[in-house]
């Protein structure tokens, strides 16, 4: 739709409409759309065993036009009034309330944010088995939510172990699903065939905790083989490089059957807790500390698992930025030629982002893996990369506890439309609401992209200073060359 | 007279040439540069010394030619041979850029500690040492920290170390810069144009600044300057370039009373055989100050026997080739 008549005069000044005026463009609006829609919808033409025929379709042509009318009239209410626009976006200078677009939620709350976020992950299951088992209110609530924290969990993790590459190093990685995939077959092959190959079956209890660090040094192995093809690389070509190599495990997950089973997949072994099962037996989880057997006792423990291995990613990289190599990622982002004039090996940092944010990749992997207790290559195709790396970006590049809330906002989206059983009374026969999930994922990083294109934190906390500590603003840090 | 940059110099440069393509850049230059002095490389646009400067930090490989750096506990490093960080990492050369690169999402005390990068690599046991918290580390990094108050102190941006460097104004910049370099412990610092787009004053500043690390901290400066009262003014020794080829190498004075440095910069003949030191760098000065003018382009290239191919699109092809070069070579290493 065409700019309103509004920004005519008087230096790009907003002009109250009269009522007159208002008037008088929507007549011209109806009189156009209606000449718009005279042939596209109001003459139908079909073939009637060999004649054209024509169908008028005029009611449907109105109401059509009607609709855009109503829309327009709506617009010069709401949003090209002046007023009304004041009232809608308050950071205009005529008024600037306390709830401007200037720090967003996290960026005000500070450095509170970290441990009041780490005290609700830790209170959360034990809240979703309170309301959906306990207290019988919502049956079924405490395994639906427990399963969607750990998912969001999975995915704050993965942010974060890519944030290393994407967001302190500048590197821009459209593969990083292939460190998640040699994680996850990393376990499922050490659980299912190599662990009671070389040591017997009695080593299974223990294999998960065996395999998440093998599962970590392999997939960082996998980052520096990624890493070295692609060190001279930059931005668009560094980009499709690491979507090939994504692609390339991908497809030998799915061919090479004698190794991964193929499409099969492979069924996975449970977790356990360091040894003890969760089953019904007497030497189970449950009857060795005195509770009544529950499946979501296992969920709890998955849930706890994953939030360990995510405090973990968290941490090492919150330290790892302060030291000297984490720095020297930010300056690579900044400026690759001052780093190698200050004497920086720009092929060793880059190595290293490459190799740790894929460690982290592959630790989640392993968790995936023991999660689903199933997987095939179509856990690992590109869309999971995509997903990742929209994380680290909305959530801004760079900021950890911004990955936390983006994780929340795109899993949670996702997640929800499973949820929205209603929508099928409102939607036409025959749609799944679930259908609309991409779609509305696509459509909340559109609308993010555009009222937060720096992402959920727009602030650089520096890793040193002096006197007092100012965050920087994120108009002057770079995005990184790739 | 016995020269400081013969008998004992920390950098030699000796028939280095350097081609893009049928464009040679550097043709067949030597020249040296002392230990304890600052030695400026001046020229019109366009001639070349921009590239000797990258040849020189590893940036460029040169076509032909040696570069020799001589430490004083008797070290030499062949600098064409290395890497640009090795450049930096082993034979302690320190460069700053034409066009500022700083790390202008760093905070300035940032920018300083990444400077000092390689020490701290070392201290932090490369890591594994650092994340299991050992002590060495924390002292290394405190020392770090006060070598850049030290540095921020020299160069006047205490107040401003916890702002954004991208956030300083270009002056403060170009200090920043500088220091930042001279966080590496370098034993030859390069500066390439560090008082293009300053003021006055904060020339003057800058010629203290320059003055204080060659005699503080026994560091030889290489400077290519176009601001004569810089060049002038704290030079021991000047070397004069156009169109990749030496025209005059020797104290100022002895420069500024040379008829080819004025044939070079002006492109006439003057008049007058003797013509004073003085009046010639005023002239000097006023013509670097703005573009040369094509005529002078026209009679320079009579003077030195050019390239035969690169001559007439010299001026645009000169200045656009180098560039590209380096950011080829940018995306490269």
């Amino acid at each position: 739709m065409s700019a309103p008549i509004k920004s005519s005069s008087g230096g790009g000044e907003a002009k109250v409409l009269s009522s007159a005026e208002i008037a008088r463009d929507l007549v011209f609006t109806g009189i156009i759309t209606a000449l718009i829609l005279t042939p596209i919808v109001a003459i139908r033409t079909q073939l009637d065993q060999g004649s054209l025929t024509w169908h008028p379709r005029f009611g449907l042509a109105l109401s059509l036009a009607g609709i855009v009318v109503a829309a327009r009239l709506l617009f010069h209410v709401l949003v090209w009034n002046p007023r009304a626009k004041a009232a809608l976006e308050p950071d205009t200078e005529a008024s600037r309330p306390v709830v401007a677009k200037g720090p967003s939620l996290a960026d005000r709350l500070g450095p509170k944010v970290g441990p009041i976020l780490l005290v609700l992950a830790i209170l959360l299951p034990f809240f979703f088995i309170a309301i959906g088992h306990s207290s019988g209110l919502f049956p079924g609530w405490d395994r639906r939510g427990i399963d969607f924290a750990i998912t969001v969990l999975l995915y704050i993790m993965l942010g974060w172990g890519l944030n290393v590459v994407v967001g302190l190093a500048g590197l821009l990685d459209l593969g990083y699903v292939a460190f998640y995939a040699v994680g996850a077959y990393t376990y499922a092959l050490m659980a299912t065939r190599y662990l009671p190959q070389w040591f017997g079956p009695g080593i299974l209890p223990y294999a998960f905790f065996i395999s998440v660090p093998i599962a970590a040094f392999l997939a960082s192995m996998w980052g520096m083989v990624l890493g070295f093809p692609v060190l001279r690389l930059k931005g668009d070509y560094l980009a499709i490089v690491t979507l090939a190599f994504g692609e390339i495990i991908y497809q030998v997950l799915q061919n090479f059957s004698r190794f991964t089973e193929g499409p099969r997949g492979i069924g996975v072994p449970k977790a356990t807790f360091f040894g003890i099962p969760f089953d019904k037996s007497d030497s189970g989880f449950a009857s060795l500390f005195h509770l009544e057997y529950n499946r979501i006792q296992y969920f709890t423990f998955l849930y706890f698992v994953i939030l360990i291995l995510a405090l973990v990613t968290f941490l090492v990289t919150r330290k790892l930025r302060r030291l000297p190599i984490g720095r020297a990622w930010e300056a690579l982002r900044e400026d690759e030629i001052a780093c190698r004039s200050l004497g920086i090996n720009t092929t060793t940092t880059k190595l290293t982002a490459f190799a740790i944010g894929a460690a982290f990749g592959g630790m989640a992997g392993s968790f995936f893996a023991v999660r689903q207790e199933f997987i095939s290559p179509e856990s690992f195709k590109y869309i999971e990369s995509a997903f990742i790396l929209a994380i680290v970006v909305l959530g801004g590049l760079g900021s950890q506890i911004g990955i936390v809330f983006s994780a929340m906002v795109i899993i949670g989206a996702t997640e929800m439309f499973r949820e929205l059983e209603f929508l099928k009374y409102v939607l036409p026969e025959g749609t799944e609401p679930v259908q609309f999930r991409m779609l509305a994922v696509g459509l909340a990083m559109v609308l993010m992209m555009r009222f937060r294109p720096r992402g959920f934190v727009t602030k650089r906390e520096p890793t040193v200073y002096l006197k007092e500590k100012k965050s920087v603003s994120a108009d002057l840090v770079s995005q990184g060359h790739g | 007279m016995v020269r400081a940059w013969e008998s004992n110099p920390e950098l030699e440069v000796q028939h280095l040439s350097m081609r893009f393509g049928g464009l040679t850049a550097i043709g067949d230059l030597s020249f040296n540069a002392a230990r304890n002095q600052i030695t400026a490389l001046i020229g019109p646009n366009g001639a070349g010394k921009t590239t000797v400067f990258n040849c020189i930090t590893g940036f460029y490989k040169p076509t032909e030619g040696l570069l020799k750096l001589n430490h004083d506990d008797g070290k030499t490093f062949l600098l064409e041979r290395m890497d640009d960080f090795r450049v930096n990492r082993e034979a302690k050369v320190a460069r700053t850029f034409q066009n500022i690169r700083l790390f202008s999402g760093m905070t300035v005390v940032e920018n300083l500690m990444v400077a000092q990068h390689n020490v701290l690599m070392a201290a932090s046991g490369f890591t594994f040492g650092a994340l299991l918290g050992s002590g060495g580390f924390k002292r290394a990094d405190a020392a770090a920290l006060e070598k850049s108050k030290y540095w921020l102190d020299k160069v006047g941006l205490v107040d401003r170390a916890d702002d954004p460097a991208g956030d300083l104004p270009y002056g403060a910049q170009r200090r920043l810069e500088i220091a930042r370099a001279m966080c590496t412990n370098p034993r030859l610092l390069c500066l390439d144009e560090p008082a293009a787009g300053l003021n006055p004053r904060e020339s003057e500043e800058l010629n203290k600044l320059l003055l204080s690390i060659r005699d503080e901290h026994k560091t030889a400066i290489l400077l290519i300057e176009h601001d004569m009262s810089v060049v002038m003014g704290i030079s021991d020794h000047v070397v004069v370039l156009d169109y990749g080829r030496k025209i005059a190498d020797g104290t100022p004075a002895e420069v500024k009373a040379d008829p080819a440095v004025i044939r070079a910069y002006l492109g006439v003949e003057d008049e007058e055989d003797d013509v004073e030191g003085k009046a010639a760098a005023a002239v000097v000065h006023e013509a670097v100050d703005h573009t040369p003018a094509p005529i002078a382009t026209l009679e320079a290239s009579l003077e030195t026997p050019p390239p035969p191919d690169s001559r007439p699109a010299r001026k645009p092809v000169a200045k656009k080739v180098p560039a590209k070069k380096a950011a080829k070579k940018g995306g490269r290493k």
